[in-house]
């Protein structure tokens, strides 16, 4: 499977990269050969494999449910680029 | 052409934990912005989830009361997406390995034909924070208090076929929600949503036709329309010729119509994969069987109970269980009073049209059930008529006295003593001579008129039977 470079855009998109054009053929070829490598795992025969989640062995473990945490938010604001009112404030955004 | 109809119903529900899903922050309602949002609910580098037992509890709690199978063995995966109020980047929810597998839930409809309707699955997601669009010197303001927070996303089969099976479908699932304790699931505020997916086909078509979605409705009322409108709108384009686009729209409850969002085609491509950052969640038979052991009394159970119980109709049973809260009030008000059917009445159409009128929860009512009770135990000792009781029940709005001090000092007590009785009897005969003639003369209907006056002479009070009794006796 060869991906073309508008897809190669299409996905930078979607993940917010900026990929240039002289970067984007580059991006196009190695992208290609990791999914020419997923093409060779896939050929394997998995039939009594059981679909694996995690790489480690063990499960989850559980948190009681209590608040432990406390109100950061003077500090955590000190972080951010701007704020208002206790509200981070970002670039206008619309749907 | 003749059209059907298919609707799925995808429906968040807010679990009410104390703490949100991987984090100690507080869940709590109505904090000030941002105060509620850790270094991890702000996706502060370096810091990682921790699962909640209790989330995890609530969503096989649901899962077990609709007979669903539990997923023993659940996976949570990244969902990939950009927008500000979601500062990871990516929801954590459940793709392939959710919690809660197939159910079904059963609804009635209103001929009193029931239909059972699948339930495809339930996972665990956290929530995105919230965005507010207005001024902030052009830029747009993000409270993290929400963001993390538990969902439980129950996705229905696609076998809905009409609005009005959609809204008992969502009724029956708010009300098991609220049976279970899980979530609050009040539309109105947020911790219940509900996303609809509409398509129509020409009856007889096994394919699905082209589906739209119908995002983030908040009542009850307004799914049944946005669903009406958007059947209607489908129909006339398909009849025009036209073809429908695959998309998200907006109900706009004012024009009472749905306008299109955003086109999903770009939108769609969330490239899930599993989250690395947590392990499979194993739960075993004993867990589930603990879970079990502990559901409440379910509203189909207790109705059912309640019918036989109490003997009542299905339906007058269906209406008193529809929400835990007024089940347990009627319980009161029965068991008190000791006359379930007369409770009943009380309950299903006084009470619950004082609350409809009002616009009141239950808890909001000033009439608890041990003075409901009271009420209906004077009426059944005969101290008042069931038509003082409605004076009595109304001054009970508005005075917290006790049913007895309310008839006493209102003077409300029916008249029992015959003596008396007879007075109003006397008066009335000889006030209307045509009438008693025409009762002689063998019209017998003609003594509802006169019991009328002499219920209107003692102000409601005269005891209606005895009046009827002394009537036929004078007038023999």
């Amino acid at each position: 499977m060869a991906l073309d470079k508008s897809e190669v855009e299409k996905i930078a998109h979607l993940a917010r990269l900026h990929v240039s054009d002289s970067e984007a053929e580059e991006v196009t070829t190695r992208i290609t050969d990791i999914l020419a490598l997923i093409d060779q795992m896939q050929s394997v025969d998995t039939e009594s494999v059981e679909p694996l989640a995690h790489p480690l062995d063990v499960v989850q473990r559980l948190r009681i449910d209590e608040v432990t945490e406390e109100n950061q938010r003077e500090s955590l604001q000190k972080l951010a680029p701007a704020s208002e009112d206790g509200l981070y404030l970002v670039p206008k955004v619309l749907e | 052409m003749e059209w059907e109809t298919v609707i799925g119903l995808e429906v968040h529900v807010s679990l009410s934990t104390k703490s949100k899903l991987f984090s100690g922050s507080s869940t709590e309602f109505g904090a000030d912005p941002n105060t509620q949002a850790s270094i991890f609910d702000c996706a502060l580098p370096g810091t990682l989830p921790v699962f909640n037992e209790e989330a995890l509890r609530m969503a096989v709690r649901f899962g077990v009361a609709i007979g669903a199978e539990i997923g023993k063995r659940s996976v949570f995966d990244r969902k990939n997406y950009f927008y500000p109020d979601l500062p990871k980047g990516y929801q954590v929810t459940q793709l392939d390995f959710p919690t809660v597998g197939k159910g079904a839930l059963t609804v009635t409809l209103s001929d009193g034909s029931e239909k059972v309707i699948g339930v495809t699955r339930a996972h665990i997601e956290e929530n995105a924070g919230k965005s507010l669009h207005e001024e902030f010197h052009g830029m747009s303001g993000i409270d993290l208090n929400r963001a993390g927070e538990p969902l439980l996303e129950i996705v229905s089969e696609p076998e809905i076929t009409s609005a009005e099976e959609a809204v008992a479908y969502l009724k029956k699932l708010h009300t098991i929600i609220r049976y279970l304790d899980i979530s609050d699931a009040i539309m109105a505020q947020g911790s219940m949503r509900c996303d609809v997916n509409v398509s129509i086909r020409p009856v007889g078509d096994t394919e699905l036709g082209t589906r739209t979605e119908i995002k983030n409705i908040n009542s009850f009322r307004f799914v049944e329309k946005a669903i009406i409108s958007e059947v209607q709108r489908q129909q006339e384009i398909l009849e025009d010729g036209g073809r429908i686009i695959q998309e998200t729209r907006r109900y706009n409850a004012d024009k009472d119509e749905t306008t299109s969002m955003r086109s999903k085609e770009v939108a769609n491509d969330y490239r899930y994969f599993p989250e690395p950052d947590l392990l499979p969640v194993v739960i075993d038979d004993e867990y589930i069987a603990a879970v079990k052991a502990q559901l409440p009394e379910l509203p189909d159970a207790r109705r059912s109970r309640f019918a036989e119980e109490y003997a009542l109709s299905e339906y007058d049973a269906g209406v008193l269980v529809s929400s835990r809260e007024l089940a347990e009030y009627y319980e009161i008000v029965a068991s008190q009073s000791g006359d379930a059917k007369l409770a009943a009445n009380w309950v299903s159409q006084d009470l619950l049209g004082l609350l409809n009128k009002n616009n009141w929860e239950l808890a909001d009512s000033p009439i608890q059930a041990e003075r409901l009770a009271m009420l209906i135990t004077r009426i059944k000792d005969n101290t008042i008529s069931g038509k003082i009781a409605k004076t009595v029940f109304e001054t009970m709005l508005e005075d917290e006295s006790d049913v007895d001090t309310i008839i006493e000092n209102k003077g409300l007590k029916q008249v029992t003593d015959s003596g008396e009785i007879e007075k109003f009897v006397d008066e009335v005969i000889s006030n209307n001579p045509d009438q008693v003639q025409q009762y002689k003369d063998g019209k017998q209907q003609v003594i509802g008129f006169l019991v009328g006056q002499c219920m209107q002479l003692s102000k409601g009070k005269a005891n209606p039977a005895q009046v009827n009794e002394l009537l036929r006796e004078k007038m023999q």
